[in-house]
């Protein structure tokens, strides 16, 4: 069997299409090998959700603790900051970006919000201010993107300078907090479920609405398909970069927040690394890094499956040291499942088809 | 010479461009080049490879400012700052390439930028059934296949892609469609598919700039020629006022045989 690399096959005719849909009635004698077919394209594409799948039960077979509320809540909480933040990376890759500045975002919010209530700021107002200042960071970002920088440049620019004011703002030092109003943002509750929790599925409510319901989402996912097509259709490219990037800037400060106040201080160190772990995330869950093809609900899972691996390894005493090596690997095989084997496995399930 | 027996509303023509020049950097990709066209006319504006076709077009659809020159819709000077705005005045192109979202659906690709939207003023939801409705009633109007509305335009062969792009640029109610090369790389089935939708436009009205190395496509269904060679306009001919010959001279030596004396730059 023949498999070419090619990214886009033209060459398809409509009788092939139809074969090869998915949701095609399976009958007749070739029932059998059809349905291998549309197994193996399946477990290809829903490879992450499979591990996921996989690991949780592996997991509940070595380690009694692991099932429990109190443990799954916990993982809970831990994820949803990197879930905030990954809505808004999710739709930077949409657009065939990145941003590699969330990190930094997190760590200048986190100082700026601790500064800012010691200097007597409402714990409303310093909300609003970060958040003003995450999306603006953003909107800078993507102004520069349209400009022509690559975004890979633009944000680890981003990445360094932006940390760099926090370390200049904060001369280095860790201050507390101790705002009830902002506390809560971290370590509060409703009705049982954490605050922390509550943001996140908001954001991804909203972040599932606009992706697929609003004008932005789909402009931003034509952007990043193709921008030339996206630009002779008229559609206003730098309007769109400077919004997502600003709503990604806009979601790192409010994933600042919630970090902060869960750990009850302002850092400059805060978020380090973080960006990787949200980019994780995100290509775990099956957005493409090439743009023009993004899911949310495949964020969470991407955000969950990496806070499942560590809480697993946690319990099983692995050192943690071993827990970054196992992480790396995870990613780099989701997006080798989510690229070029899910490429050639849908190629060949589409042209088998039609030899029959 | 060639004086017009068919009526060509010379008085107001449809659209006007006049003395346009764009530069590259140092290619001079258009020098003083003007052309009008009216309704319901099918023009053939044929020329060498870098002659500037696509350029003069790109520049009546938005997509390229023009150094200087002017452009005129119905008598009215206009200015194009954007695709947005020609398509607006109701100039349509299809593009050599089709300018498709290979990751969008059909129906996405057909709205891209005119979205059908809910009337929640903070809630501007995307009408999807709307759109499908609208684009299923679309192809059968035109007449066109294509296997699912819904189905990622990457899924679709050649033919059904320009279907796509087709439908895209006649479903909204044009006055001009611009073809840049639409029977390059394609089978007869969809030549005369091509053909057809210019016959279906000109009956109604639109005006139709085709862009096309098969000559024999203008003579089928196109009113006039226009040559074009090194950013200049070579000649215009009527249709029944010239041969395939006469034409292909011209494309290859930029010159008009019939004022062999005057400059390869008629001014307009
Ligand atoms: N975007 C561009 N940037 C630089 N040069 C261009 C661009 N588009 C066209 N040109 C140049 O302008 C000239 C005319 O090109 P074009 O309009 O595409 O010709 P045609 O469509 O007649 O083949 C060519 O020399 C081409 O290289
Ligand atoms: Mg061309």
């Amino acid at each position: 069997m023949q498999l070419p690399l090619s990214r886009f096959s033209f060459s398809t005719t409509s009788k092939v299409y139809k074969l090869a849909r998915l949701d095609h009635p399976v009958t007749g004698p070739s029932g059998l090998n059809q349905r291998a077919r549309r197994l193996a394209v399946l477990s290809v594409r829903y490879g992450t959700c499979i591990g996921l799948a996989l690991w949780l039960v592996a997991m509940a077979c070595s380690s009694d603790y692991f099932l429990t509320t109190i443990n799954l809540l916990n993982v809970a909480r831990q994820t949803a900051p990197i879930i905030i933040i990954g809505v808004g990376s999710t739709f930077v890759m949409a657009t065939a970006g990145i941003d590699l500045s969330v990190g930094a975002i997190v760590a200048l919010v986190s100082c700026l919000t601790s500064a800012w209530l010691t200097d007597g700021l409402t714990a409303s107002l310093v909300v609003i201010a970060v958040i003003a200042v995450g999306a603006c960071l953003g909107a800078l970002n993507g102004f520069l993107v349209w400009l022509g920088i690559p975004a890979f440049i633009v944000t680890l620019g981003g990445l360094v300078s932006i940390r760099g004011i926090a370390f200049v703002y904060s001369n280095g030092y860790a201050t507390p907090i101790t705002n009830p109003a902002i506390l809560w943002l971290g370590r509060g509750a409703v009705l049982g479920v954490d605050a922390p929790i509550l943001i996140a599925l908001l954001v991804v409510v909203a972040g599932v609405f606009t992706l697929s319901r609003s004008q932005l989402g789909l402009h931003a996912l034509a952007v990043g398909g193709r921008e030339e097509a996206a630009r002779v259709m008229g559609l206003p490219i730098g309007r769109i970069k400077i919004l997502v990037y600003g709503i990604s800037g806009a979601l790192a400060a409010l994933g600042g927040l919630v970090l902060a106040a869960r750990l009850s201080n302002g850092s400059p160190n805060a978020g380090m690394g973080l960006e990787l772990d949200v980019i994780s995330a995100v290509v775990l869950g099956g957005t493409s890094l090439f743009g023009g093809s993004a899911t949310i609900i495949g964020t969470i899972i991407g955000a969950l499956f990496i806070g499942f691996i560590r809480n697993g390894l946690n319990l099983l005493d692995v050192n943690p040291y071993w827990v970054q090596v196992v992480t790396g690997i995870v990613l780099v095989a989701a997006v080798l499942l989510n690229t070029i084997v899910n490429r050639r496995v849908e190629q060949w399930a589409r042209v088998s088809a039609t030899d029959e | 010479m060639g004086a017009g027996f068919r009526d060509r509303r010379m008085s107001a023509p449809l659209i006007r461009m006049h003395d346009i020049s764009k530069a590259f950097g140092a290619v001079r990709a258009l020098s003083h080049v003007g052309l009008s066209i009216g309704e319901g006319e099918v023009l053939g504006l044929v020329g060498d490879n870098a002659a500037g076709k696509s350029t003069l077009m790109k520049i009546l659809a938005g997509a390229h400012q023009p150094d200087s020159g002017t452009i005129e819709v119905g008598g009215q000077a206009v200015v194009f700052h954007g695709p947005h705005d020609a398509r607006g005045a109701g100039i349509e192109m299809i593009y050599q390439d089709y300018a498709l979202v290979p990751a969008l659906t059909v129906t996405q690709n057909i709205f891209l930028g005119r979205e059908v939207l809910g009337a929640w003023p903070l809630l501007r939801v995307l009408q999807r059934r709307q759109m499908d409705e609208r684009a299923k009633a679309l192809f059968a109007a035109l007449g066109l296949r294509v296997p699912s509305v819904s189905s990622p335009v990457r899924e679709l062969s050649g033919g059904q892609q320009q279907a796509v792009a087709i439908a895209r640029a006649t479903g909204f109610d044009a006055k001009l469609v611009i073809m840049d090369e639409p029977t390059a790389n394609l089978g007869a089935p969809a030549i005369a598919k091509v053909r057809d939708t210019i016959t279906r436009l000109k009956l109604q009205g639109v005006a139709v700039i085709l862009i096309s190395h098969r000559l024999e496509d203008v003579f089928a269904v196109g009113d006039r020629f226009i040559v074009m060679k090194h950013g200049h306009v070579v000649a215009a001919r009527e249709v029944g006022d010239t041969h395939a010959d006469e034409i292909v001279q011209m494309i290859v030596t930029g010159a008009d045989p019939r004022r062999s004396a005057a400059p390869a730059d008629p001014k307009p």
